[in-house]
């Protein structure tokens, strides 16, 4: 092989590495072979290399080796993958070519004493690493003044080393496919995400994005670093490509789906929304998408006509509480509850009508209730408070029922400040006897707990508590008059 | 109540230094720009900065103006001989062309300098080499690794730590935290060992062997002995749950930020809230702050009634009593008086803003999820809180916890999310997929439902069946092993006994007694068994990535047990609660053993 100066050594390999990536194996193979050929001396270990680290170069690229400056790299970068070994002084990448050439100053014996062993690349690539040698093997190749331009030539790990330090490095020389991945490699097993982002950066400059994508996808740390960085810079056209390319809808409708929240006009919101529905969603997020975009343009209609309502001081409900915000963007439950407020009676047909809220977004009983509980309350329209619990039966008995315990209702309207005769009706319905008293205590329903204490004929008990109320209150007759009805037959 | 420290307890290393090396630093980058300046600090450094150096310092040093960056067009006393310099740490770096774009817009040539801290990265050169002001910026980084808060607390300050790594997957921040055990190491080791639990610990740890080699190496006395580290993730379950220690529970509802809490009004009793610093500097803060909160009340009165006395002593003294009593006791006197009323506004504020939410429910539905007691109830009460659109943040964590603790909520996750996005609004899938990417959801995977039922009616499954089963039974395997580890690691004491929180028996009182926190006593293990062996079975079911490592082949100088090697240094990476650093000095006082830590600043809840 002849010596060509380094620029043409690029080219070569460059070229080397086009030919056997796009080429099918058996080609690579040949061409392979013919490079062997021409570099004879070495070319039994080399061979032998090769077929050891067959299994090992799958993990990494899958490509076939394509020359001998490669299969010096693989065998680099498999006894780094096999992890263990941290060889500090690996050779350079561009004295690798030059092999044949340098070898012949050395015994060709001590480079087969070495290969025994795994690790007997090392003493092999030390031997090259060695500086006396670097000194030594440019006079072969090139005048000094051509060599110091290649200072910079360093081994992939040199390199993330050097960048780690905050070093001067290069990764322009960086250009085959192989070596653009080793570096990449390289980046990731020393767990710098700062370094891993710096050549990505420089393999997003470089390579074609299905290349870089292709590559991406076997790696999901450097793959993580990639989304990680085109977030930060808001390449949002790109993140979408790649997730497309790799089948990662999902993530791709939710990102483009993040980017509502910098609409600030409710209408273009709308619209954006709108444009969201077709989105690949997975089906739970597809239906809160089409919720979102439903309540959205239902909350601009409410607000609209709420807006001109209020204004125009027609309806007495806003002159009396009047809208302390919006009702734009609020979830759905603070819609049902202003709707419960503002618009409570309204037909089933009318958009802001709580029963329509309730059946376009599926609320359930327990939801309804409870938001509706808290609107009647707050506006003390006790006698709605009571119809919700309301059922009648088929005989047309009424009764009071609820999906939750009437404990929790009495707390609610406690909250809301409701007064004790509406309480004790609902502390009347809690059905665990010593909650009802405690509840009934806690909120000096007296009746209920006199009446309580009746039903179960404790005398002490009503004795004990006259002892708590007023002497001239109502509650004090009323305990006096049930403890002196002979009728009664206490238990104790 | 004050718990002694014991007389033996070793002397801990002087952490001012840390300060004294970043300030130098930072003087030495000012001094590197000459001429009068403008300084712009971003608004997550101000705190830090404030702690390490003061305007005085920085005036000196010809700072001209200070500014907070806001991003926008400068509007200084803008002649063009005016110099930017920038303090960045990274959050916001990205914004930052817009800033000088705008200024060139205008036809100003200002030379600005952005000073990144605690590092610079590739990514941040590559944007201004892209946006073509490149040379019109320059850039440096200082290195301010690490900002002592207390006596025993060190901090990174990086609360993007948690997000950048464990949601995103950017180990950016890994060689960071290398590189501070690096400082560390240099200023106050070397660390005769090492230990650690979870991937991203054995990254720093790696990168700082690596850095380590690098460096030189200088013989010196070592003052702290070993060292800690451990992922957040590794434990989710302990920063989910509520404080309930007085320190704790500030952060919880004031949020202590840098070391420094700002209370608002009704605690201050008057119309403004101040700032106040919350270290062992303030004596009555010192006392109660690692103490569970139903002891703080008592403590207080006691000490109200003390001061009382102290000032009643006036009464009958003649002249010259009172002038000694002025010049010596009344300044004292006076700054409990302020440091005591300031502490008593905020348990009353606390008090308050608890009960007012039905705290003691909210804390029995989290035991019970520990302990996996009445989990139907917690269900339902977790719904109700949902459905009563009560605070989000808290209905989040509930969840969480419900799914790290009980495998049975993928079932449920369904319906929850709706009703979520129901009550706090439709936008909050997104903070779902976040919670789902970090683990601390999970969803049931499609077709699951009828595998997982079918495990649970395991015994009647013929072979048909099998395979099935064991898919599920590797499905579930990838969940949470809360329950198991509890019981291996006795994190949740039997609930029938009488827990007495004034006496704590161990760690457990952080939580009223119903769970010691994972990651402390995954701490408490190891130490003491010096090393992860007997540990097999708890490691697996943490994933493993366990290490211990020995410093070095002088071994005979490690075994000599000094009192360094009593000083422990434990690293979370992705913050700690304020209850774990009580739990921590709690076990360093049992144990005689100082145990001092760095935080980063506690995140509990991811959100959007």
């Amino acid at each position: 092989m002849i010596r060509g100066k380094p620029d043409e050594d690029d080219y070569w390999n460059n070229s080397k590495f086009k030919a056997f990536t796009f080429d099918d194996e058996d080609d690579d193979f040949t061409r392979l072979k013919e490079s062997k050929r021409a570099v004879n001396s070495i070319r039994s270990l080399v061979e032998e290399e090769d077929e050891e680290d067959d299994v090992e170069k799958v993990s990494w690229s899958g490509e076939p080796v394509g020359s001998i400056s490669w299969s010096v790299k693989e065998t680099e970068s498999s006894i780094r993958s096999t992890g263990e070994v941290r060889d500090q002084s690996f050779p350079k990448i561009h004295t690798a070519p030059s092999l044949p050439k340098n070898s012949s100053g050395y015994s060709l014996s001590s480079l087969f004493k070495g290969k025994a062993k795994t690790g007997s690349f090392q003493s092999f690539s030390e031997s090259f690493g060695d500086p006396s040698i670097r000194n030594y093997a440019p006079e072969l190749r090139k005048p000094k003044s051509e060599y110091k331009d290649y200072v910079s030539d360093w081994t992939p790990e040199e390199t993330v080393k050097r960048m780690q330090q905050g070093k001067v490095y290069s990764l322009e020389k960086f250009r085959s496919l192989q070596d653009k991945l080793l570096l990449l490699d390289e980046a990731v097993n020393a767990h710098d995400g700062n370094v891993i982002t710096a050549v990505l950066i420089y393999l997003k400059k470089s390579l074609s994005k299905e290349i870089l994508f292709r590559e991406l996808i076997t790696r999901e740390i450097a793959l993580r670093h990639y989304i990680h960085y085109l977030k930060e810079i808001g390449e949002q056209k790109l993140l979408v490509e790649l997730f497309k390319s790799m089948d990662r809808t999902e993530d791709m409708a939710l990102m483009q789906y993040r980017d509502h929240l910098n609409v600030r006009d409710e209408n273009k919101r709308r619209d954006f929304l709108k444009n969201c529905l077709s989105f690949p969603f997975s089906p739970d997020d597809a239906t809160h998408v089409q919720d979102h975009y439903t309540l959205l343009e239902r909350q601009i209609i409410i607000e609209a006509n709420d807006k001109q309502v209020e204004s125009s001081g027609q309806a007495d409900i806003f002159k009396k509480y009047p809208r302390k915000a919006s009702i734009l963007n609020m979830p759905i439950i603070t819609t049902l509850y202003y709707s419960c407020f503002y618009h409570y009676g309204e037909s089933d047909g009318t958009f802001s009508s709580p029963a329509n809220i309730r059946k376009t977004f599926r609320i359930s009983d327990k939801q309804f209730l409870l938001t509706c509980l808290g609107a009647r309350a707050k506006l003390k329209a006790w006698f709605d408070v009571d119809a919700l619990f309301t059922t009648k039966n088929w005989l047309g008995y009424t009764k009071k029922r609820s999906p939750i315990g009437f404990h929790r209702i009495v707390d609610i309207l406690q909250k809301n400040n409701a007064p004790v005769q509406v309480l004790q009706d609902y502390v009347n319905l809690v059905e665990d006897v010593e909650q009802k008293i405690s509840l009934a205590q806690k909120y000096k329903c007296h009746d209920v707990i006199i009446n309580t204490y009746r039903d179960l004929k404790d005398r002490q008990q009503l004795i004990v508590y006259r002892g708590k109320v007023e002497r001239s209150s109502s509650e004090y007759r009323k305990i006096e008059e049930i403890l002196s009805n002979s009728q009664l037959r206490w238990k104790n | 109540m004050a718990h002694s420290v014991r007389r033996d307890a070793p002397e801990l290393p002087d952490f001012s230094l840390l300060k004294r090396l970043a300030r130098d630093q930072l003087i030495y980058l000012l001094e590197q720009l000459p001429g009068r300046k403008d300084l712009f600090i971003e608004a997550d450094l101000m705190s830090p900065l404030d702690r390490i150096a003061n305007v005085t310092t920085l005036k000196q040093h010809d700072v001209d103006k200070l500014y907070k960056v806001e991003h926008k067009p400068i509007v200084s006393t803008s002649d063009q001989t005016v110099r930017g310099c920038f303090l960045y740490p990274l959050t916001n770096w990205f914004l930052f062309p817009d800033v000088v774009n705008a200024d060139k817009a205008f036809g100003r040539f200002r030379r600005y300098k952005i000073i990144f801290s605690p590092q610079k990265f590739y990514a941040c050169e590559n944007l201004l080499e892209e946006q073509g002001i490149f040379g019109d910026v320059t850039t440096d980084e200082w290195s301010f690794y690490l900002l002592p808060l207390d006596d025993d607390i060190i901090s990174l300050e990086l609360p993007e730590f948690f997000r950048d790594y464990f949601l995103e997957g950017d180990q950016r921040w890994v060689r960071t935290a290398g590189s501070a055990l690096h400082l560390l190491h240099s200023v106050y080791g070397p660390f005769s060992k090492v230990y650690g639990i979870g991937r991203c610990s054995k990254m720093a740890y790696e990168s700082w062997r690596e850095q380590v080699e690098e460096g030189e190496q200088r013989a010196r006395q070592a003052e702290i002995g070993n060292v800690f580290l451990i992922d957040r993730d590794v434990d989710l379950v302990t920063p989910l749950c509520s404080q309930v220690v007085y320190e704790g529970l500030v952060d919880d509802i004031f949020r202590i930020k840098c070391g420094c809490v700002e209370f608002c009004p009704d605690v201050t009793s008057s119309d403004k809230s101040i700032k106040v610093m919350l270290n062992s500097q303030d004596k009555v803060f010192n006392e109660i702050r690692n103490e569970h909160f139903s002891q703080v009340f008592g403590f207080l009165s006691q000490k109200a009634r003390n001061l009382q006395t102290a000032y009643d002593k006036r009464s009958g003294m003649d002249i010259k009593q009172m002038k000694t009593f002025v010049s010596e006791e009344l300044k004292g006197l006076k700054q409990e008086h302020r440091l005591l009323s300031l502490h008593i506004g905020a348990s009353e504020s606390m008090m308050k803003k608890k009960t007012k939410q039905d705290f003691q429910e909210l804390l029995k539905t989290e035991h019970s999820l520990l302990e996996g007691f009445e989990i139907r109830e917690c269900i339902s009460y977790i719904e109700e809180h949902i459905n009563r659109q009560v605070s989000m943040v808290e209905s989040m964590r509930l969840l969480c916890l419900l799914s790290l603790t009980e495998n049975a909520f993928s079932l449920i996750y369904s319906s929850m999310s709706y009703f979520l996005s129901q009550s706090y609004g439709i936008e909050h899938l997104l903070t779902f997929s976040n919670l789902k990417q970090l683990g601390l959801l999970v969803e049931q995977q499609p077709g699951e439902t009828l595998t997982v039922m079918e495990s649970r009616v395991g015994k009647l499954v013929n072979d048909k069946t099998a395979g099935k089963l064991t898919d599920a039974f590797s499905s579930l395997a990838k969940k949470s092993n809360f329950r198991a580890l509890g019981r291996r690691l006795n994190l949740v004491p039997k609930s029938d006994e009488e827990y007495d929180l004034r006496v704590p028996r161990d760690m457990a009182y952080i939580f009223s007694g119903a769970y010691i926190p994972l990651s402390c006593k995954l701490i408490e293990q190891v130490l003491e068994r010096d090393g992860w062996t007997g540990l097999e079975e708890v490691t697996r079911m943490l994933n493993g990535h366990e290490f211990a490592v020995t410093a070095g082949s002088n071994g005979s100088d490690a075994r000599v047990k000094t009192d360094s090697q009593r000083i422990i240094l434990v690293m979370f990476l992705g913050g700690c609660t304020f209850s774990e650093i009580s739990a921590l000095r709690f076990l360093g006082r049992e144990k005689g053993k100082e145990g001092f830590m760095r935080s980063l600043l506690q995140v509990s809840t991811q959100l959007t």
